[in-house]
């Protein structure tokens, strides 16, 4: 897909460029809020990174004004300014995701792909029904079966699920679980999320020849449909 | 000069001199009435005695016509201390009397006239007189009055003595305005030079007390007071970054040692591989401090008040401890949550989050049961103590969440230190952790206007996070005495509720 990354930072925005090639991504950068403006009204791209701060136009203004003109791309802010208030600043001015610096480099990669593939299938978020190889999740019987076989969850683990299985074949990291599952963005210090997982994972894994719940190393996790 | 011109630019000079001349203008006024108010009653008096001889010399005249006039006249100005008499013809020519000199035209002023006038023994007209003129029939004219010397003598004697006190005033007025302003010069002179010392880098200067007890002592009471609180919290100041050097330190030598050791002894890309991750790893750890410093800064300096909505608390407890409910399993405990009840606060969800989270972190790390030595019911025993509770409930004002362990708990004289940023207490420091959660969690509750306090859960620690809680509402009651909420027109619980159902979805 194609990024364009917004960032004032020449180092930053060079270490960032080379990840999402190597990504297989296509990646430009902008190193102002004005020709990030102009770049993203007509690049047609699928998500923009943007820097807070940035010489000549501000992210957050550039972000407003790129909305004003009925641009929908989707946007992820990246900010020194971490905190609860600052995010919320952010995302009211029209951003889609914040991400604090300093970043994990996964972090950033599995957020931009949730955020790309979200835009160009929108409506899967809102499917009543969702399939991920042998496992089917009933929405509105709440039902989870695998190879027609009814597994039962708790509330709590079938938000997990719900949430992997929007972004089957993507990778979801541990804070984007927390925020999107429990709603919260504070640091929880240890890895409970991991201990969330590996008890989806012997509910919906264990019994099963091959498992559907992967970890993916230094990043998060994923689900897929392995068989494929 | 310069010392002059500093006592007349102090207050107590300037209101010395806005006293002097309020004061200074209500006594003359005084004075001036009372003068005036002799003034007209003594004239009132020589009023009426003219008037009254008028009426007797008229009634003469009408007896014994002009000659008998002229002989009464002539008769009462031979007694002393008579009035002024003056009888002239129809040419305005003086037959009897003892007044000569009149002003022109003065006898044909009617009513009360105050005129001057020249004694027979007089040779300048010299005296001032009040008189009334009396026509009689004839052309004649009769004039009586009466001299009102006396008069003009008390008028001069009291405006002198008017002059003389004010002047007195003014003079003492400003001498005493200058003593009393010098005073307070130069306690406040005192004041400032020991300000100016301190300001120099002497913290531990302190500003002249007199003992006097009056409001400057007061003053410098209080300005004392505020030095000691400035010195302890600059004290806290170092101790904090002294910590936080030493915190941050450690791991970034690590940080360092590590990079350098890998650059010095590793022989494969797998050995640079891992200590990549590992370098990676100990930035994270920094990183994790940094933040939770800057939220201890941010809850501390109160500038995330603007994030403050009203929410359930229980709610928070009860997701916490869902959230954690798997961990504490997998360290070999049992989480139970008891926030059935609504707790309304006013506060900022993700800051009360967090402390809730480092709390029940904290009681899952620390708060395994010390082994149990030996009796018949051991098992059970330990089994009961294998739990961490999570409670909310409402106590007076105050909106109370529990974490409760049955680990070793806190000895009592390190309660108080454990708050403290960086504390962390032996046997701890061998495991993962910064030693801010609990600063945090005091921090955050501060900042709410509520408290963390540690008591002894007998065995183990219970942790008390209070806060001020929002008034209950009557459906609220009514859920925590198991009746269910009418759905009347109270319109509170609607937040509770719609908090509620996303924490079930």
């Amino acid at each position: 897909m194609r990024i364009l990354i917004v960032e004032d930072d020449a180092e930053a925005a060079s270490f960032l460029t080379k990840g999402l090639k190597e990504a297989g991504h296509v990646a430009d950068r902008a190193p102002d809020g004005l020709e990030g403006y102009a770049m993203a009204r007509d690049g047609a791209y699928d998500v923009l990174i943007v820097d807070r701060m940035l010489p000549k136009m501000d992210g957050l203004t550039m972000i407003g004004a790129l909305r004003e003109q009925g641009l929908q791309t989707p946007v992820l802010i990246l900010s020194a300014l971490g905190q609860v208030d600052d995010r919320v600043k952010g995302l009211r001015a029209g951003g889609d995701d914040y991400l604090a610096k300093p970043y994990a480099f996964s972090e950033l990669l599995a957020r931009a792909e949730v955020l790309a593939r979200r835009n160009h299938k929108g409506a899967n978020g809102e499917a009543t029904t969702l399939r991920v190889g042998s496992l089917e999740l009933d929405r509105l019987a709440h039902t989870l079966t695998r190879d027609g076989k009814e597994i039962v969850l708790q509330p709590r683990e079938y938000r997990l699920l719900e949430y992997l299985m929007q972004h089957a074949g993507q990778v979801v990291t541990r804070t984007m679980l927390l925020e999107n599952v429990w709603d919260y963005h504070f640091d929880p210090q240890t890895n409970v999320i991991d201990v969330h997982i590996s008890r989806l994972r012997a509910k919906i894994d264990k019994d099963f020849d091959t498992p559907m719940l992967h970890t993916v190393r230094g990043a998060g996790y994923m689900i897929r449909d392995s068989a494929r | 000069m310069t010392a002059l011109g500093k006592l007349f630019r102090t207050t107590v000079f300037k209101l010395s001199i806005i006293y002097l001349l309020v004061f200074a203008i209500s006594s003359g006024l005084v004075m001036g009435w009372m003068a005036w108010s002799i003034r007209r009653l003594i004239d009132e008096q020589i009023t009426a005695a003219i008037d009254a001889e008028i009426k007797g010399l008229a009634e003469q005249y009408a007896q014994g016509g002009i000659r008998r006039l002229v002989f009464v006249v002539e008769a009462r100005t031979r007694r002393p201390g008579a009035s002024l008499y003056l009888v002239t013809n129809f040419q305005g020519l003086p037959i009897a009397g003892n007044v000569t000199e009149l002003p022109a035209g003065t006898l044909e002023r009617e009513g009360l006239i105050e005129t001057a006038y020249q004694r027979p023994d007089s040779q300048v007209p010299d005296r001032i007189a009040l008189a009334r003129i009396f026509q009689l029939p004839g052309g004649f004219r009769l004039m009586v009055g009466r001299d009102v010397e006396d008069r003009e003598t008390l008028s001069r004697i009291m405006s002198r003595a008017l002059i003389i006190s004010l002047l007195w005033l003014i003079a003492i007025g400003t001498f005493g305005g200058l003593f009393v302003a010098r005073r307070v010069l130069r306690r406040v002179d005192a004041m400032n030079d020991a300000t100016q010392t301190i300001m120099q880098g002497n913290i531990n200067g302190r500003l002249p007390v007199t003992g006097t007890n009056d409001e400057m002592d007061r003053l410098a009471v209080s300005l004392n007071l505020m030095l000691e609180r400035i010195g302890e919290l600059m004290a806290g100041l170092k101790q904090v970054s002294d910590n936080i050097a030493h915190d941050l330190r450690t791991p970034l030598n690590r940080l360092r040692g590590r990079a350098e050791e890998a650059l010095r002894s590793a022989s494969s890309r797998d050995d640079y591989r891992t200590a990549l991750e590992h370098v990676i790893e100990e930035s994270d750890q920094l990183i994790r401090i940094f933040n939770a410093l800057l939220l201890i800064a941010r809850a501390e300096a109160g500038s995330a008040t603007e994030a403050m909505a009203e929410f359930d608390i229980s709610c928070i407890a009860r997701d916490v401890g869902e959230l954690y409910e798997p961990a504490a399993e997998e360290a070999g405990l049992r989480l139970e949550c008891d926030a059935d009840a609504p707790l309304t606060v006013l506060g900022n969800r993700e800051l009360l989050g967090q402390a809730i989270a480092n709390l029940v972190d904290n009681a899952i790390k620390y708060g395994a049961p010390l082994p149990l030595l030996a009796g018949a019911d051991r098992d059970a025993k330990s089994r009961a103590r294998e739990i961490v509770t999570v409670a909310t409930r409402r106590n007076g004002a105050h909106a109370e969440i529990i974490v409760a362990d049955h680990g070793p708990g806190i000895a009592e004289a390190d309660r108080s230190r454990v708050i403290d940023r960086f504390v962390r207490l032996e046997g701890s420091r061998t495991r993962a952790g910064s030693g801010l959660g609990l600063s945090l969690a005091a921090a955050v509750a501060r900042l709410h206007g509520g408290e963390l306090r540690l008591e002894d859960n007998a065995p183990g620690l219970r942790v008390v996070f209070a806060l001020p809680a929002r008034a209950e509402s009557e459906a609220t009651r009514q859920v925590r005495d198991g009746r269910p909420a009418t759905g009347s027109a109270d319109e509170n619980p609607r937040a509770e509720t719609k908090a509620a159902d996303t924490s079930a979805r």
